[in-house]
């Protein structure tokens, strides 16, 4: 294949030589900016905290019901900025602030939020000539406006929840003139451009007016060899936040680092920029490939959120009064009673645009998530056999290579739903075209998928060939859908195809063009159980600065430095809505993406991009979809067994056995690595692999469930156990186990050789059962399990119902008549309850026709009840109860299966060693109403 | 012989035309009938536990080893057993019961043996449908429509297997020629090597005769050559002296300028070039010393002068004469023998290596460029003075020797000729050409196949290679390795190894999948994983046997 691609890819072979082909394996820091190198993040990080220049005009304030509007001055160069305030219903702040009189428009994103978001009455309870306080409802909770300087608590009874500019570091650099376009600019008004002039020491440099000179990057920027023009000068803003009494905070995704997020001090801040990563490393701030500016805040009281609406490259830093202390130097502090309260500083830097935060109070974590959810809406619910295995290569060779791969799995008996094809599959990387050598009959293949009920994905991504031969080239040029220059001529950039346009996929009209693509009569050779991929949608342009797109290219008046972050979400945005109208807005789609922005999870799925075959990029994976989680992406996943280079068969079983209780669960791999279809390893591996994907496969009930409440509710699917047990501290850090929904707790192995893992099972009241043994163990401790090879320490909670589908079949669309088995794990007082979620698992008839069934399923006083969650739903299912588990049960004399009035008696047979009830075929239908009935013999006797 | 006792009954009835299915729970094979009675409880096949009778085929599962549910898909580890009248009965997982899959009528290629054998069922067929029942028993409740395949799939099988058995046959008939040609070629080849070694030992023998007959020649010649030598040093030494006499009479004659017979210090000193310190000028006392103190000196004592100054003195006559200009040494530079024998000549072995020739061609080309670089002598003054030729006496003696010496180097080249056809011979009968040498036809040939964008070519027991189909380097997948099937039958699989390193990879490697066929041909190449190839090459040489049982028994419907 090498003397293929290499001459296939031309002219391009040169970039990709150095992109590529690094000889180390590492990522060449040296192509990406770091804070210093970034001339804006340089300037704003210069400014240190102290008193701020901006001062609040109260005289201005103006007070619609649900609005307030007051102007700040920055006391140094007397611009004016426009402060919005509004009380959001579900216990929000949202905080708006830009140019009272901007020189032009600034940029506000677009399509991130559902809706404009629905307001409650704001309500002045005092004002004098320092500051306002506002009531924000009911919990006692108030927001304090200080004028001098300008600084914004809220305020929850007599504590400081969260204070906006307390450390004076608001910084807005308003939008001037070019001092060659405008003579008399003063020195002054100039350096104002980091604003804050509040620094003693720089104070009279500042005065000396040097000239804008001294400051690098107002007006151009060069990185490496690519020169930013900026025509609009600096433009960037920033903002902090103090949390008292927090010493955990989360989210801002996507970085390969811990949960947890670290002090920056020292250091680069976070960074967030979608950026195409050659072989990222690990446990740095480094920007990835997709950007979610939402921050939580979490404590043993409260959980909050920070949404920082802004699509430009932006900056996290974080700070904290005890990030340097030890638990030792925290105890004693706690003795002496001498502590300060913990508090994390957070400041956000942004290079444009305007400061939009949503301040999500919370108080739960479940209440941060639905808060969030309420302004950029839930996970999308995906097919269901989006759920199950997808085998993917770059690439499966042709039809044939498919075709073996397919009989593959079933001569081993293993399940799968979707084959997955790479950019190798169309004809010269023009995507939405077949290679007529490799692939000449798509349909044909197709079909044969088909009718084994199974499905494939085959890539699209947003960068598009420029040949005069290829219809999708040739209608956005005669549409002028491209991305422009600087110049305004159609931005071109390298990427597979050679040379390469991007569509603008900012413009609605260019969307709607996108989606019409997807059309059976549009892409040739696809059909219904056709699905798709978007990669390198950061957008990664191979020759353009850091990878990806010049930030002076133009999307209509925007720049793309306004919009960069975004560009992502509107691709897969684009493509899911083309699956949805292909099929006359029936059918559920199922789009992947490797680029992502607040907002992106209505779309698909997400996963970590090109990881590699490391033991640390198996566990790394587990904060990574933990982070996403947090902030509204369930459906997230890691190439299992490592893009990059050759997984050892351990490091394969081992991420085989992680993927499979991840979201996405998909296989991936290099063009260089050998082969690694489940098979290849010997029989027992071949027994390991498939055994773990049967356990995938009849958790799927539970997957599908736990995908219908995230995209209800914005409950993450895969989560911390801080989500769940949020006054543990304990919890707060762990990121080498986590939870699926709140009823299965995962602590996968990822250490090379390891014979054992210390789990721990969090709740002091709670019991854990391992669903291999069904031994049950205590909560509140640290469980040392020894495993081998075939271990994947999983436990039930007690207190839950899980249902499953226990027989094995060749893809979940097989299963979907088969029947259920209930687990049920009691809790010390004998109590467990769960759901039971069933439809047709890929139209939306459930949304728009409630054909569904919903259950609740309690047991309680030894009486297992089945209950509509939906009365006013329908939905027939032939799927059936087979068995009944009831783990942590004592034996009873009799079990009454009481339906339709009726009584009839169930076998059942009881394990002694571990408590063990199993219910023989009690045969009700999955949808009806009953009750089993355990008797005991004091029962029995009367 | 119940088994066949029994499945003979059922074929007999079908075969009747009237469709008796004997009674037995769905899925369960006539082999395992007894097993099932409906009036008795059901003892798990693996002995676990007993259950009653209403319990089987229950769909839900209640032996460890699903033997209860040999027609649901309750349990996962069962197994399904269909009749398939008109294919072939076979079982198929039970987890494949009423998934709405059909059984398509496709044979696959390739499915393995093992996985279609389960309980004891040998297959040896490489097509086999074996995922799903062709007569869509496996369906009984899914709603799939499926249709019954089983007579065409049955059809296309035998079909298939008629081709295969003709193949296969006349393949093994092909097998047996290139069986007894090789047997044959290589008891030539044995033969011959041991002809060969004997008429090697005699031209050993002859070398060394040779050797003796040119060494015995070479002396005299030598002796001869160096005598005619040293005259001819002598003589030319004779010649020398002679010269330099008369030049130095000459250049008596020339410096006596008022030819008083004598040299004075003052007709010396006209000669400034003689000036010993090189200052110009030839002082008198200068000239006196050139002149061993003396005045004046006659001709025999200018005799003792002479040797200080006849190497700068100019001659009046050819002042102008520059001095001779240095001529660079004589490079002894051996012509290039273009050698018709290269020294190793066992890497050439088909005349289709154009490949091979196309390389051999460009070193040519760099040696006709490299020719005209070498320098002719130039002639040199003492060239001028040519050794005269031999005498007589001499020159037979040379040619005599040179005669010997030819015929010795004839010889030793033909010796080493003989060596080197030993060796390739010996090499070839090294090769491992299968149990019965069926793959020696194979050694020495090369067999391409032209795809989209290459030419593959394989030369087995050589090499594997790729070129593209418009121009462009070849590149090498690999170099013979060795036999790589399976234990039972290592020679399915060629394994060719250490090719072109790819980039950033492994170096490339080829395996070469053999399977029957009348035609020795490479039906397909592929590349299942980067710069891993995979050639399937047909060849009678893997044909085995026909089997004496029929190969399809579910022929035995059609009686």
């Amino acid at each position: 294949m090498a003397v293929i691609s290499i001459e296939r890819m031309g002219l391009l072979s040169v970039v990709c030589v150095s992109l590529f082909f690094s000889s180390t394996f590492a990522v060449d820091r040296g192509n990406f900016k770091t804070c210093d190198q970034s001339a804006f993040c340089k300037r704003q990080r210069a400014l240190k905290p102290g008193q701020s220049p901006y001062r609040a005009l109260l005289e201005t304030l103006e007070l619609s019901d649900s609005r307030l509007t007051l102007q700040l001055i920055n006391d140094n160069n007397k611009v004016h900025l426009l402060l919005e305030l509004y009380r959001l219903q579900g216990n929000m702040t949202r905080v708006k602030i830009n140019e009272l009189k901007p020189l032009k428009p600034r940029f506000e994103v677009p399509d991130v939020l559902i809706a404009e978001p629905p307001t409650e009455p704001l309500s002045v309870l005092s004002k004098d000539d320092n500051g306002v306080v506002l009531s924000l409802g009911a919990e006692n909770q108030r927001l304090i406006v200080s004028a001098r300087p300008f600084r914004l608590d809220i305020m929850e009874g007599p504590e400081v929840l969260l204070s906006l500019n307390s450390r004076g570091l608001l910084a807005f650099e308003h939008l001037r003139l070019h001092k060659d376009t405008q003579a008399q600019a003063d020195g002054a008004e100039v350096k104002e451009s980091v604003d804050g002039d509040q620094q003693q020491d720089e104070g009279k440099k500042d005065e000396d007016g040097e000239s804008e000179k001294e400051e690098d990057g107002l007006w151009e920027e060069t990185f490496k060899s690519h020169t930013d023009t900026k025509p609009n000068g600096p433009t960037s803003i920033s903002l902090d936040f103090s949390l008292p009494g927090v010493e955990h905070v989360y989210g801002i995704p996507e970085h390969a680092d811990d949960l947890k997020l670290k002090t920056t001090d020292g250091g680069d801040p976070y960074r967030l920029y979608n950026l195409d990563v050659f072989q990222y490393e690990l446990y740095n701030p480094m920007a990835l490939y997709g950007s979610i500016p939402v921050m939580l805040a979490h404590n043993t009281q409260r959980t909050m959120g920070i949404f920082w609406l802004n699509a430009a490259e932006t900056w996290v830093d974080i700070s904290s009064n005890t990030a340097g202390k030890t638990v030792f130097g925290k105890m004693l502090d706690f003795v002496q009673g001498s502590s300060e309260k913990p508090q994390t500083d957070v400041r956000w830097i942004s290079e444009s645009g305007i400061i939009d935060v949503f301040i999500m109070l919370g108080p739960k974590p479940s209440k941060v998530f639905s808060q969030y959810a309420s302004l950029t809406g839930t996970q999308s619910f995906p097919p269901l056999a989006s759920l199950g295995y997808h085998q993917c290569r770059w690439n499966y060779n042709d039809q044939e290579d498919v075709k073996s791969v397919d009989q593959g799995f079933d001569q081993h008996d293993i399940p799968y739903d979707f084959i997955w094809l790479d950019i190798e599959h169309a004809d010269g990387k023009r995507y939405f075209t077949w290679d007529p050598h490799k692939f000449p009959q798509p349909k044909e293949m197709l079909q044969g998928l088909m009718d084994k009920r199974r499905k494939m994905v085959s890539i699209v991504d947003p960068h598009i060939r420029v040949d005069s031969g290829y219809k999708i080239h040739n209608e956005i040029t005669s549409k002028d859908f491209y991305v422009k220059n600087k110049d305004g001529k159609n931005y071109e950039g390298w990427c597979w195809p050679g040379n390469s346009g991007y569509p603008d996929f900012t413009k609605p009209e260019m969307r709607a063009w996108w989606a019409s693509m997807f059309a059976y009569d549009q892409y040739e050779g696809s059909m219904e159980n056709l699905f798709t991929w978007n990669d390198m949608n950061e957008p990664s342009v191979f020759n353009g600065p850091e990878v990806t797109m010049h930030k002076d290219a133009l999307h209509g008046k925007w720049e793309h430095r306004d919009i960069h972050n975004i560009y992502g979400l509107y691709v897969q945005m684009a493509t899911a809505e083309g699956q949805i109208q292909r099929s006359g807005g029936v059918e559920r789609p199922f789009v992947l993406t490797r680029a992502f922005f607040a907002g992106s999870q209505r779309y698909g799925a997400v996963w970590t991009g090109d990881n590699a075959a490391e033991w640390d990029h198996l566990k790394i994976s587990i904060p990574m979809c933990l982070s996403l989680g947090l902030v509204g992406v369930s459906f997230c996943g890691a190439d299992v067994g490592g893009f990059f280079k050759n997984p050892s068969t351990e490091l394969l079983v081992r991420w085989y056995q992680t993927g499979a209780y991840q979201p996405f669960f998909r296989a991936h791999a290099h063009l260089d690595t050998t082969r690694r279809e489940p098979w290849l390893f010997g029989p027992e591996n071949t027994a390991l692999i498939r055994e773990v994907i049967r356990q995938r496969y009849a958790l799927l009930p539970y997957w599908y469930q736990l995908f219908y409440q995230a995209h209800k509710t914005g409950m993450p699917v895969m989560r911390p156990l801080w989500v769940d047990y949020p006054k543990d501290t304990a919890t707060f850090t762990i990121d080498d186990e986590f939870l699926i929904g709140s009823d299965l707790l995962v602590h996968p192995v990822t250490e090379e050789g390891s014979r054992g893992v210390t789990a721990y099972l969090p709740g002091a009241e709670e019991v854990w059962y391992d669903v291999h043994t069904f031994q049950k163990h205590n909560g509140a401790q640290n469980l040392y399990i020894p495993v081998t090879l075939s271990s994947i320490p999983v436990f039930q909670r007690g207190g839950s119902i899980i249902p499953r589908k226990d027989r094995v079949r060749r893809s979940s669309t097989c299963m979907e008549n088969d029947p259920y088995t209930l687990y049920v794990a009691l809790s010390p007082k004998k109590f467990a309850e769960g759901e039971l979620y069933i439809d047709d698992g890929h139209s939306f008839n459930y949304d728009t026709k409630k054909e569904f069934i919903h259950r609740s399923l309690t047991f309680a006083n030894n009486a297992l009840t089945s209950s509509n969650l939906c009365p006013d739903c329908n939905f027939l299912t032939s799927s059936w109860i087979e068995k009944v588990l009831i783990l942590g049960a004592s034996k009873p004399s009799k079990v009454l299966l009481k339906m339709d009035g009726k009584e009839t008696p169930v076998d059942f047979e009881f394990d002694t060693s571990m408590s063990v009830l199993t219910l023989r075929k009690p045969g009700m239908n999955a949808g009806a109403d009953w009750t089993l009935l355990l008797q005991y013999q004091r029962y029995f006797q009367c | 012989m119940t088994c066949l006792h029994l499945l003979l009954t059922l074929v007999f009835a079908v075969s009747l035309g009237t469709p008796v299915e004997i009674q037995r729970p769905r899925g369960v094979p006539l082999t395992k009938k007894q097993f099932y009675e409906e009036s008795k409880p059901f003892t798990c096949l693996d002995g676990s536990r007993t259950i009653p009778f209403d319990r089987v085929n229950d769909d839900y599962c209640d032996c460890k080893d699903g033997s209860d549910e040999p027609g649901t898909a309750a349990c996962p580890n069962g197994s399904f057993h269909c009749t398939n009248a008109g294919y072939r009965p076979m079982f198929i997982p039970s987890s494949r019961i009423n998934d709405g899959i059909c059984g398509k009528m496709t044979l696959h290629l390739d499915i393995s043996p093992q996985q279609c054998s389960m309980h004891g069922m040998v297959l040896h067929l490489k097509f086999f449908l074996c995922t799903d029942c062709c007569d869509t028993t496996d369906e009984y409740n899914s709603g799939a429509k499926c249709e019954n395949t089983c007579k065409e799939l049955g059809r296309k099988e035998r079909e298939v297997l008629q081709k295969m058995a003709e193949i296969t046959k006349e393949g093994f008939l092909l097998k047996q020629q290139l069986i007894e040609e090789a047997k044959k070629g290589q008891q030539e080849k044995q033969s011959k090597v041991t002809d060969m070694q004997e008429n090697k030992k005699q031209l050993d023998e002859k070398v060394e005769a040779l050797r003796t007959v040119k060494e015995t020649a070479e002396q005299p010649e030598k002796e001869a050559k160096e005598r005619h030598l040293k005259a001819w040093e002598e003589q030319k030494a004779a010649i020398r002296l002679e010269k330099d006499k008369a030049k130095m009479a000459e250049t008596f004659l020339e410096l006596d300028d008022n030819a008083d017979g004598f040299v004075s210090v003052s007709e010396l000193q006209s000669h400034a070039e003689l000036d010993p310190d090189a200052d110009g000028t030839l002082t008198e006392i200068e000239a006196q010393g050139l002149m061993g103190g003396a005045e004046q000196v006659d001709t025999s004592t200018f005799e003792s002068v002479w040797p200080k100054i006849k190497d700068k003195y100019h001659s009046e006559s050819q002042a102008e004469e520059p001095a001779p200009v240095e001529t660079p040494p004589d490079e002894v530079k051996e012509p290039v023998v273009d050698n018709d024998s290269e020294p190793y000549p066992e890497d050439d072995i088909s005349e289709e290596e154009d490949e091979d020739d196309e390389d051999e061609d460009d070193y040519h080309e760099d040696d006709d460029k490299a020719q005209p670089t070498i320098k002719t002598p130039e002639k040199t003054h003492e060239d001028e003075e040519a050794m005269p030729p031999y005498d007589a006496d001499t020159q037979a003696l040379i040619d005599a020797a040179q005669k010997a010496r030819d015929d010795f180097e004839e010889a030793e080249k033909a010796l080493r000729e003989m060596d080197d056809q030993i060796r390739n011979i010996e090499k070839e009968l090294s090769f491992d050409f299968g149990p019965d040498a069926e793959f020696t036809y194979l050694y020495s040939q090369c067999y391409e196949l032209t795809t989209s964008e290459y030419i593959y070519r394989l030369c087995p027991f050589n090499r594997v290679s790729q070129k593209p189909k418009y121009g462009g380097s070849e590149t090498n997948l690999g170099t013979w390795g060795s036999w790589s099937g399976p234990e039972n039958n290592k020679y399915l699989l060629m394994k060719y190894e250490q090719g072109t390193g790819c980039w950033q990879g492994p170096n490339r490697s080829t395996t070469v999948k053999l399977t029957c066929g009348k035609e020795t041909v490479v039906t397909s190449t592929s590349e299942p994983s980067r710069c891993e190839y995979l050639m399937e090459f047909t060849t009678p040489a893997v044909c085995q046997e026909p089997a004496n049982i029929d190969p399809s028994p579910h022929d035995h419907v059609e009686l």
